[in-house]
């Protein structure tokens, strides 16, 4: 993947990398952690927990439904429980436990899916999870947080433990470029401007937070100023600054590594159209299933690229020009 | 004042009798009342929750429902839930009268158990198949927190079609938990048809978790003395979950269940017309008469 890289942002560790790092601290920091994993530890992260730890991890077998049951039993009992799987496989498989046995009892229990978006690469769609924000957004009482890099996912993880209630913690593959310190702060629900412009907002969220402020610096050129938030958490939506965007900037893009409809575009577009209507572009993986091939190829080809969102930023902007030409004749 | 320990004051086998014959009236009459639910699924089960809640059997405090050494009872099966009702009332988890709101707006009895809606209900449950799992979650916790509570799980006989059943039962045997006892409320009957029909393969049930490592016990589900056996001998047994498969009845000697062969009277509730033939059927199988015992 080259996402990042003209700008001069090196390649971290895969955000599932830093999600197991920062697991193993806090095992050793809270011992009424515990993790459930599905069979799956070496590929989410949760092996290093589990060798630490191994009388807090339960390794259930391939077997979803019962990852997230037992999970929730382990919460309703009193202890930080955890579930990992590939994000496909926790939320298509058990999304049936994930309402009735966690989100509907408001259970203290943390989701982590790995593997998601397109940039799973190689193995193919079955691998990828490209549903799983509307999925989990679609959850009353859930807690959606999706990461950009390495820095931030350290800190969304001790967020998530510290948060209490169901959360789902998205993380991916691939090395990713570092857009964060270490030791960064993560609050859930807000929102982090990382560029102001006040042409255009790009609203993205996990590896295309990366990919926004690339285009963010190909605009720029053009002489459009581009204004980007990371918008980590897609629940509960940080409401006020995409109204802000809305009146400030005149014209929303989003990118997400998911699919276009009903995930973070969905959310912020419900946002903007009930507080500041503006005109929006969208962009995530077409209502397709993609393909095997290396990340890079497939970020291409299914239109997750930086020029990819300056294009959808040029065609939002000739949109509010023209609507503010029209009021103005 | 309630013992520390939970303990609660064992009644004789007559009282658990009474006991069993009075909730059983109340299922049939606050789901009639309700118009909606499954009195055949709640009758089936009760002898062994009676048993569990009076006969000296489950430690708890109605008054702390969050006690964290508590035994727990997930209800699986939670279309069954106007028995555990009956029996959190008569336990002194609410007022008895609320019974008759079962299935009204704002009333925390909801048509299938709502965990936040009650206290003293362990799980939410109403999608079949979780509650094992969930029974797993909790014995787990139990072991990490060095607490000698026990967990018990009520499947129903057709929710055995579900594979998260499978699921669980071969990961709690995998982790030796002995202090998770299921019972298979067997009474043979699920939405369509009889449990050997919809699913041929799956009787019978006992050899099923045999084979995946657990002490497996078969009972009459209607036998309290057997019930209580049952229970005592499962709380001996170490290193393994325990199953015991209660054979029972829908709506056992009531002839307005006993004359459907379809499924009797699954999900369906009894008109006052029947309610009447069964109530007074149910006297006499008991030999107790309403407002005299």
């Amino acid at each position: 993947m080259d996402i990042g890289k003209r700008l001069g942002l090196e390649y971290g560790p895969p955000t599932r990398n830093a999600f197991g790092e920062a697991l193993l601290e806090l095992g050793r920091e809270n011992h009424d952690i515990v993790v459930v994993d599905g069979d799956v530890g070496n590929s989410t992260r949760t092996q290093s927990f589990g060798d630490a730890f191994p009388e807090r991890f339960f390794n259930v077998g391939i077997a979803e439904s019962n990852l997230v049951g037992t999970a929730s039993g382990l919460a309703a009992s009193g202890k930080l429980a955890l579930a990992a799987s590939f994000a496909c496989f926790l939320f298509c498989n058990a999304y049936d436990q994930i309402r009735m046995s966690v989100a509907f009892p408001r259970l203290n229990v943390k989701l982590v899916g790995s593997h998601s978006g397109i940039s799973v690469g190689e193995d193919g769609p079955s691998q990828m999870a490209i549903e799983d924000i509307a999925l989990s957004t679609s959850l009353p009482n859930f807690t959606v947080l999706v990461p950009a890099d390495a820095p931030s996912t350290r800190a969304a993880t001790r967020a998530m433990f510290a948060h209490e209630g169901p959360v789902y913690l998205r993380t991916g593959r691939p090395k990713v470029p570092i857009i964060y310190p270490d030791g960064v702060d993560f609050q859930i629900g807000k929102a982090n401007q990382l560029r102001d412009g006040r042409d255009v907002t790009l609203i993205a969220c996990g590896l295309m937070v990366a990919a926004a402020l690339e285009a963010a610096h190909d605009l720029s050129q053009e002489g459009i100023e581009a204004r980007v938030l990371d918008m980590h958490t897609v629940k509960p939506l940080d409401e006020e600054a995409i109204e802000l965007a809305a009146r400030e900037t005149g014209c929303i893009v989003t990118a997400e590594e998911h699919l276009v409809q009903q995930g973070l575009g969905g959310a912020v577009a419900q946002a903007v159209v009930a507080r500041y209507p503006v005109p929006m572009r969208f962009v995530g993986v077409p209502d397709v299933y993609a393909e095997s091939g290396k990340p890079q190829q497939l970020l291409e080809k299914y239109g997750l690229m930086p020029a990819d969102i300056t294009k959808a930023a040029r065609d939002a902007l000739a949109r509010k020009e023209a609507q503010h030409a029209g009021s103005l004749s | 004042m309630m013992a520390e320990n939970g303990n609660r004051p064992r009644r004789s086998l007559d009282e658990l009798r009474q006991t069993s014959w009075r909730l059983s009236r109340q299922i049939m009459k606050m789901t009639t009342d309700a118009g909606s639910g499954h009195p055949s699924s709640s009758l089936s089960a009760i002898d062994t929750l009676t048993a569990l809640y009076f006969g000296g059997i489950m430690r708890y405090h109605p008054e702390r429902p969050q006690w964290p050494d508590r035994d727990r009872f997930i209800l699986s099966k939670g279309h069954g839930v106007p028995a555990l009702y009956a029996v959190m009332a008569e336990a002194g988890y609410f007022d008895p009268q609320r019974l008759m709101t079962l299935r009204e707006l704002n009333s925390p009895l909801e048509g299938h158990p709502n965990m936040r809606a009650l206290p003293g209900l362990e799980a939410s449950t109403g999608s079949l198949g979780q509650g094992l799992s969930i029974g797993l979650g909790h014995a787990l916790a139990a072991r990490l927190d060095g607490r000698d509570y026990r967990v018990y799980v009520m499947l129903g006989d057709g929710e055995a079609d579900e594979g998260q059943v499978w699921e669980a039962t071969m990961a709690a045997s995998k982790f030796d938990v002995d202090n998770l006892t299921a019972i298979l409320d067997y009474n043979q009957y699920q939405q369509t048809g009889p449990v050997a029909e919809v699913m041929p393969s799956l009787p019978p049930f006992a050899d099923k978790w045999r084979v995946f490592g657990w002490h497996v016990l078969e009972i009459d589900g209607h036998d309290l003395q057997a019930i209580l056996e049952a229970f005592e001998e499962v709380r001996q047994v170490r290193d393994r979950p325990q199953m015991i498969v209660a054979h029972t009845l829908k709506g056992k000697g009531l002839s307005p269940f006993e004359d459907n062969d379809v499924n009797r009277m699954h999900g369906e509730t009894l008109d006052e017309e029947q309610l009447e033939v069964a109530l007074s059927e149910l006297d006499a199988r008991y030999g107790y008469v309403a407002g005299v015992k």
